[in-house]
């Protein structure tokens, strides 16, 4: 239990452990913990903002979808009144058609009627100049009842 | 131990001598032969077996805590990295909760007694006459030494000289602290104007120069009582009958655990809560 040397011995030793330990334990190790923590703040960070964009990027695809839907049976419901009215369209055509065909056979009809008419009345007049003649046996001054026939004719 | 057997005073004996080295009083130069040759060197001696071990053990701390800081990663740790952090962590977190000033110093301060002072203190875990025994067989088959003169003290914690070492560094660090951050005048006042104001300086001094002066004392004593007297108990147990000694020394190793880390952080702790009353104003 002699106080000695060795305290002083002790305390030298001790200051260079110290020193040691001060300049190349302690920085690496200490620096290395705290960019550890550092990395796993940040790791920390980057999941919750990962799984915001997540939750962000699923209301997106949603809301995508939604509009989509929408879309399409904005779409289809165009593309049916399309349809129907290009149905309406074609049956109106379709009618149209018809009715001017029906006119036109129509006025066809009626012509031929006034070109058979006109055509039988001609041969009426002659009808009946050469029915006079047999009657009157005689020779009926063709000018002369041309007008009267004519009358009667057109009485037809 | 020895080649005869001992009686029970002369095993205790030599076993609480230090291998010292120094000046005989007739001149020469030389290891001393018994306890008396050692007193009679004076001051001007050392202690070769606390001087050896402390400084092996310090090597071994600071070459564990180099080889792992040296490929430290910030990726998972593995091994002795994560013993050396858990240490690192644990020092840090001591001396953030107690330190709130800024210095580079005291964290690794902290960190080298923790784990030195525990280094030291765990030597008396090792059986009290494994490595004495071992010494005596290198002295006496190296150097044709006298087997009763061959002494060795393995735990440098059970020698004053080494706890006293250490808080006469820290006393001189506290002391250091208090005038660089209140200059030396305010580190005079400290010690003369309080508590009593200026007409009570004599009376202030003494008592603030005690308080002081207690810090390295009881921090030194602390240590070394404690683990002397774990020692001497060692020693103790080491001469009941073989048979019995078991019962007794697994109890008290166990029991010693708790001892030795404890009075290693409470050697840190003190260190850093004086450090930093160094550091504060009152």
């Amino acid at each position: 239990m002699n106080l000695n040397l060795t305290l002083l011995g002790q305390a030298i030793s001790f200051a260079i452990f110290v020193w040691f330990c001060m300049k190349y334990v302690w920085p690496p190790v200490i620096t290395a913990l705290e960019e550890r923590s550092k990395k796993i703040a940040d790791g920390l960070e980057a999941a919750n903002r990962a799984s915001r964009d997540l939750e962000l990027a699923q209301e997106q695809a949603t809301q995508i979808l939604r509009e989509s839907k929408e879309n399409a049976a904005e779409i289809i419901e165009q593309a049916n009144k399309r349809a129907n009215q290009m149905v309406d369209e074609a049956k109106e055509q379709v009618i149209a058609d018809g009715k001017r065909l029906r006119e036109a056979a129509q006025a066809e009809i009626e012509q031929d009627v006034m070109r058979a008419k006109e055509a039988l009345r001609a041969q009426v007049s002659v009808l009946a100049f050469a029915g006079a003649e047999k009657i009157l046996g005689a020779t009926i001054d063709e000018k002369a009842h041309s007008e009267i026939v004519e009358q009667l004719a057109k009485e037809l | 131990m020895g080649i005869e057997s001992p009686t029970a005073s002369s095993y205790i004996k030599h076993h609480l001598q230090n291998l010292t080295y120094g000046q005989h009083p007739d001149g020469t130069w030389g290891l001393a032969h018994d306890a008396k040759e050692a007193a009679d060197m004076g001051f001007w001696a050392i202690h070769v077996d606390t001087m050896a071990v402390s400084i092996a053990l310090g090597f071994l701390f600071l070459w564990l805590f180099r080889k792992a800081a040296k490929k430290i990663s910030t990726d998972t740790p593995s091994g002795l990295q994560n013993f050396v952090e858990l240490m690192v962590e644990f020092v840090d977190g001591s001396v953030k909760e107690t330190f709130h000033g800024k210095s580079k110093v005291i964290a690794p301060l902290a960190l080298t007694i923790f784990v030195w002072v525990f280094l030291m203190n765990f030597m008396d875990l090792i059986p009290v006459d494994f490595l004495p025994t071992a010494a005596q067989w290198i002295g006496v088959s190296l150097f044709g030494a006298d087997p009763h003169h061959v002494y060795f003290k393995f735990v440098p914690t059970t020698d004053i000289n080494a706890t006293l070492g250490m808080s006469l560094s820290v006393f001189a660090l506290i002391v250091f602290y208090s005038i660089k951050v209140k200059g030396i005048s305010g580190f005079v006042g400290e010690l003369t104007l309080q508590p009593f104001g200026k007409w009570m300086i004599p009376f202030n001094l003494l008592l603030e120069g005690v308080g002081l002066l207690a810090k390295p004392v009881s921090l030194a004593l602390r240590l070394f009582g404690n683990l002397y007297a774990g020692e001497l108990i060692f020693i103790l147990i080491a001469i009941l009958p073989w048979g019995l000694q078991w019962a007794l020394s697994v109890p008290w190793a166990i029991f010693h655990i708790l001892i030795i880390v404890l009075q290693a952080f409470i050697f840190m702790m003190l260190t850093i809560v004086y450090l930093s009353m160094a550091h504060e104003d009152h």
